[in-house]
């Protein structure tokens, strides 16, 4: 087994040599490197920590602005729906207006419209009165020969009329 | 003419007996001089060895492996995902054993971690197909011993530094009865320090097992296909086949062997951090 065999002639080799590789390892790989990096992952941990807060803050931000808009939009909302309701109002109220006036207006041409007709009939009445009492005492006249009283026939052809 | 071919086969096979004499599982380990036979401090010898070139090449192969991982980009590469993945391995496993302390020693664990890994590594490659032999100097207790009186002297001195003398309570666990005090501190000593000898042996073993393993196994292959085809099939290609997959646990074992020792380490350095 030269492990041992070889022992008293190399041991002081060994260790030499172990020691020194080792170190060599230890300074340039073990200080020196993986410090760095471990740096490097650390850093980037940092990094990937800080973007996911950023995205977390970004992404709360992006929810309050949107739930900001969605109550401004429903004011909005509320108040165009106020708007239009007044607007509604106020045109049926000037509708309602407009059509009282019509309505007034017709109403007015309606009644004076049925005074001028019942003044017409009225007149035609009278005249038809006229008329047919001249037309009595004419024909009264010419078939009996009678010179009747104005008044009386007048009120003789009245109430035949009235009375058809 | 009859007699020269007698000869001819006596040649022959003293010929394979040497070859057969050639396959000594314990050879690989055989550590030699390759230079500075004659270095010297302090009366002691450092000549380099094969070992020590192996040493060279696990700590280059280590510094190029993780300088190739720097490039500190904030999206990685394969390569640097790679290394982060180690690096990430190491915090991970001083985090689970030692806690928040721990993070201090991730220089020191990932350098064993690596350095051991990377030797293992090293020695298991087939590189004996281009003619360069592997040595494992993980395999020589001369090499895992330093590694293990270092992480020992290390839990030491932090356990020490730390806690003072209060440190020996480490040997007395919670709620010992006050009898059983110095029986329980002499057995709690004995197997703390025992630590860097089992934590050396460890690695040692397993890997000197393995490559003897593979080494025995590969002179059944080939002293079987020396001995004939009947015997190349009954005994040279089951050989062959187990190796192959002894090679495969070896590339586990290398890992493990790597894993334990920085795993054993986290945890005694827990013990000096926090005792327990």
């Amino acid at each position: 087994m030269p492990q041992i065999a070889q022992l008293g002639e190399f041991y002081s080799s060994q260790i030499f040599w172990l020691l020194v590789f080792f170190g060599i390892t230890f300074f340039v790989v073990g200080r020196g490197m993986v410090p760095k990096v471990m740096e490097t992952v650390a850093s980037r941990d940092n990094q990937i920590a800080a973007d996911l807060k950023a995205a977390e803050a970004a992404r709360a931000q992006a929810d309050a602005e949107e739930a900001s808009w969605r109550t401004r939009e429903n004011a909005n909302r509320a108040e165009a729906q106020g708007l239009i309701a007044d607007a509604r109002s106020k045109a049926a109220a000037v509708t309602a207006e407009k059509l009282a006036g019509v309505q007034a207006r017709i109403d007015a041409e309606i009644a004076s419209a049925e005074v001028r007709i019942a003044e017409a009939r009225r007149s035609a009445a009278a005249e038809i009165e006229d008329v047919a009492a001249d037309a009595t005492r004419e024909i009264v006249s010419r078939v009996a020969g009678l010179s009747l009283d104005d008044t009386a026939v007048r009120g003789a052809v009245k109430e035949n009329l009235v009375h058809g | 003419m009859d007699r020269v071919g007698r000869l001819g086969s006596i040649g022959d096979r003293g010929n394979r007996v040497a070859a057969e004499a050639k396959v000594d599982p314990m050879h690989q380990f055989q550590l030699e001089k390759l230079a500075g036979a004659d270095w010297n401090i302090a009366g002691y010898n450092i000549a380099f060895t094969n070992s020590a070139l192996w040493m060279a090449v696990a700590t280059i192969a280590l510094i190029v492996f993780v300088a190739g991982g720097m490039k500190r980009q904030v999206v990685p590469g394969r390569w640097q995902m790679a290394v982060e993945t180690f690096t990430g391995f190491i915090d991970g496993m001083l985090a689970a054993n030692v806690g928040k302390n721990g993070k201090k020693y991730v220089p020191y664990i990932f350098s064993l971690f690596m350095f051991i890994l990377f030797a293992n590594f090293l020695g298991l490659m087939p590189l004996g197909v281009v003619g360069v032999h592997p040595f494992t100097f993980t395999s020589h207790f001369s090499a895992t011993g330093v590694l293990a009186v270092l992480s020992f002297s290390i839990v030491l001195i932090v356990g020490f530094a730390k806690h003072k003398l209060h440190f020996f309570s480490l040997f007395v666990p919670h709620g010992t009865p006050v009898p059983m005090i110095p029986i329980i501190f002499v057995v709690e000593l004995i197997s703390f320090l025992v630590r860097p000898f089992s934590l050396g042996l460890r690695l040692f073993v397993a890997m000197m097992a393995g490559h003897v393993l593979l080494e025995v196994l590969s002179s059944f292959v080939i002293s079987g296909g020396n001995a004939g085809p009947a015997l190349f099939l009954i005994a040279g290609l089951p050989s062959f086949l187990l190796m192959v997959g002894i090679c495969a646990l070896e590339l586990l074992v290398a890992g493990i062997q790597a894993y334990v020792f920085a795993l054993l380490t986290c945890v005694y350095l827990n013990d000096a951090e926090n005792l327990h």
